[in-house]
């Protein structure tokens, strides 16, 4: 169950998209976000959801795969949706008891549930073909500029890749923990929600105990080799954009400019 | 009353890049008080095997049956069951979380929805079968030493009276002393209690002075399933696959090449000394 949160992991494979270099995919994502809030009728969603599909086709990553990541936010959706669905003012068009439904809603819950759908399927594509390693090194090169604001790029980064790494460590460790408090007759499924709640205490406790055990040896490994921040900090693998990156940005800016004058300007 | 698998395999991310099968076939009998040692490096499927052994995991083909029973039917109770066969895990900073030893132990027996009282006294009886003493029940857990917080999860897990104790690598990151005070203690438990036990080692010698039955794993299956003397008679085979016979085995290997006449299939410092003596004197 836990397994099923994919959002932050990496899928190991060989394709065009895990080449790719990843301020391509930075930029992309934040684009592809921004795309999403900018377009208000079908066919903009339409194209996003074309766009989406061919970039899920072309990183190898299994489609079920993706469909697993969603799961954990199902509940999520469903609660938007129905909140949209409800409370939007507007035309009736269904009244029960007193719940309205009007055209509106329909359509806020309808956009609001593909554009979360997106958002968290687009965002995975990222980290699932990016290693947190890359990823950071992408954003500490993009926000370099920021430097002369006297803004820690680099510290940032470093923490963002930190917490990204942690993810899948700490879901493992909760895994674990969960079946060790099963063993022992621990029930984190029935009874109701203060029962419920009082049953996470047996594995919040020791969760959070390695977080810091982990956190603490991190820190000391990482003094112990002398880091200190991004002064004079030179690379091992400096990122150098490429043919294919370049193309890339192309697609991209190809699809915005579609995307936008499909789903914002022309209807 | 005894714990059968029956084809067992079990496959990890089915259908994914990264799958692959932990298990492979499984056909095994645990019968009533049995000292098992479960040996195989890491990554040869044994904590995978012990996780079906209480419900942890289902296999994803084949059959589980505790007394009869298969414990992946709709109405089997996987609860009662979890109390009948305790599983220790590996690191005992998996699973304490109380603010004292004492409460922490509770856990279990309380879980199973005991009265107060009941609770009580198998968390005391169980912390003195580990060989806690009173003076640490109302200290933290986690300001304890590494042997004893093993302990006290192994208390934990004994509090709820198991039939089958599985407890996997007791022994890790534990100096030889802490070792042998720990599967001593375990040896003396089974004597007291006769319940199962299963002592999921990667290490031969931890297991080979105590236990009356070894399964060796290597990648998901079963090598070999015998008394230890029989398996560590395959030692060059062992060796193939990473692991060894207890070092005292290989000494009296080479004693009898050197033309000493000693038996070769002893397995504990004990029986070497009664060997030699015997051999020196005849």
């Amino acid at each position: 169950m836990l397994r099923d949160i994919t959002l932050g992991q990496y899928y190991q494979a060989d394709s065009v998209i895990h080449r790719l270099d990843p301020r391509v995919k930075l930029v992309t994502t934040v684009c592809f976000i921004i795309s999403l809030f900018l377009v208000d009728n079908w066919i903009g969603y339409l194209i996003a959801g074309l766009f989406l599909l061919m970039i899920i086709r072309l990183s190898k990553v299994p489609f079920k795969f993706m469909i697993r990541g969603m799961k954990s936010i199902l509940f999520l959706l469903i609660f938007a949706a129905v909140f949209n669905l409800f409370l939007t003012p507007g035309e009736v068009v269904l009244s029960f008891w007193k719940l309205k439904i009007t055209r509106e809603g329909i359509r806020f819950a309808a956009f609001m549930a593909v554009r979360l759908v997106f958002l968290i399927m687009g965002s995975s594509i990222m980290t699932l073909t990016t290693t947190p390693n890359n990823l950071t090194d992408g954003l500490e090169k993009l926000l370099g500029p920021l430097k002369v604001l006297k803004v820690p790029v680099h510290e940032i980064a470093m923490m963002m890749s930190i917490a990204l790494r942690f993810i899948p460590i700490l879901l493992e460790e909760t895994d674990k923990i969960m079946k060790a408090q099963i063993a022992r007759g621990a029930d984190f499924e029935s009874g109701n929600l203060i029962r419920k709640a009082k049953s996470l205490v047996p594995l919040l406790v020791p969760l959070f105990i390695s977080a810091f055990r982990r956190a603490n040896d991190l820190a000391m490994a990482m003094e112990a080799r002398c880091y200190r921040g991004g002064e004079h900090r030179t690379k091992m693998k400096p990122l150098i954009y490429r043919k294919a990156d370049a193309l890339a940005y192309g697609t991209v800016a190809c699809y915005l400019v579609i995307c936008i004058t499909f789903g914002k300007i022309l209807l | 009353m005894s714990i059968i698998l029956d084809h067992v395999s079990h496959i990890y991310e089915e259908g994914m890049a990264m799958e692959h099968a932990a298990l492979k076939d499984i056909n095994l009998v645990i019968p009533d008080g049995q000292f098992i040692g479960l040996i195989g490096h890491t990554g040869s499927g044994k904590s995978t095997l012990v996780q079906h052994l209480n419900g942890l995991l289902a296999p994803t083909s084949g059959s589980v049956y505790f007394n009869g029973a298969d414990i992946h039917e709709k109405d089997f109770d996987k609860k009662k069951l979890r109390s009948k066969v305790g599983l220790v895990f590996q690191y005992p900073e998996h699973q304490l979380f109380e603010i004292d030893v004492f409460s922490d132990v509770c856990f279990g027996p309380k879980n199973l929805g005991l009265d107060k009282k009941e609770v009580e006294l198998r968390a005391y009886a169980a912390l003195k079968q580990v060989g806690i003493e009173d003076e640490y029940f109302y200290q933290s857990p986690f300001d304890l030493s590494g042997g004893q917080k093993r302990r006290v999860a192994i208390a934990g897990v004994l509090a709820m009276k198991p039939e089958v104790l599985i407890l996997d690598e007791p022994t890790a990151g534990l100096d030889p002393k802490g070792r042998d005070e720990i599967l001593d203690q375990i040896a003396k438990l089974r004597k007291e209690t006769g319940i199962t036990v299963i002592l999921v080692s990667h290490s031969m010698e931890d297991v080979a002075k105590y236990v009356d039955r070894i399964i060796v794993m290597n990648r998901g299956q079963i090598m070999f399933d015998d008394a230890p003397k029989a398996v560590f008679g395959h030692y060059k085979e062992l060796e193939a696959v990473g692991l060894a016979a207890p070092q005292v085995t290989y000494i009296m290997q080479a004693l009898k090449e050197k033309g000493l006449d000693v038996d070769t299939d002893i397995t504990t410092i004990e029986e070497a000394r009664i060997a030699i003596l015997k051999a020196l004197r005849g």
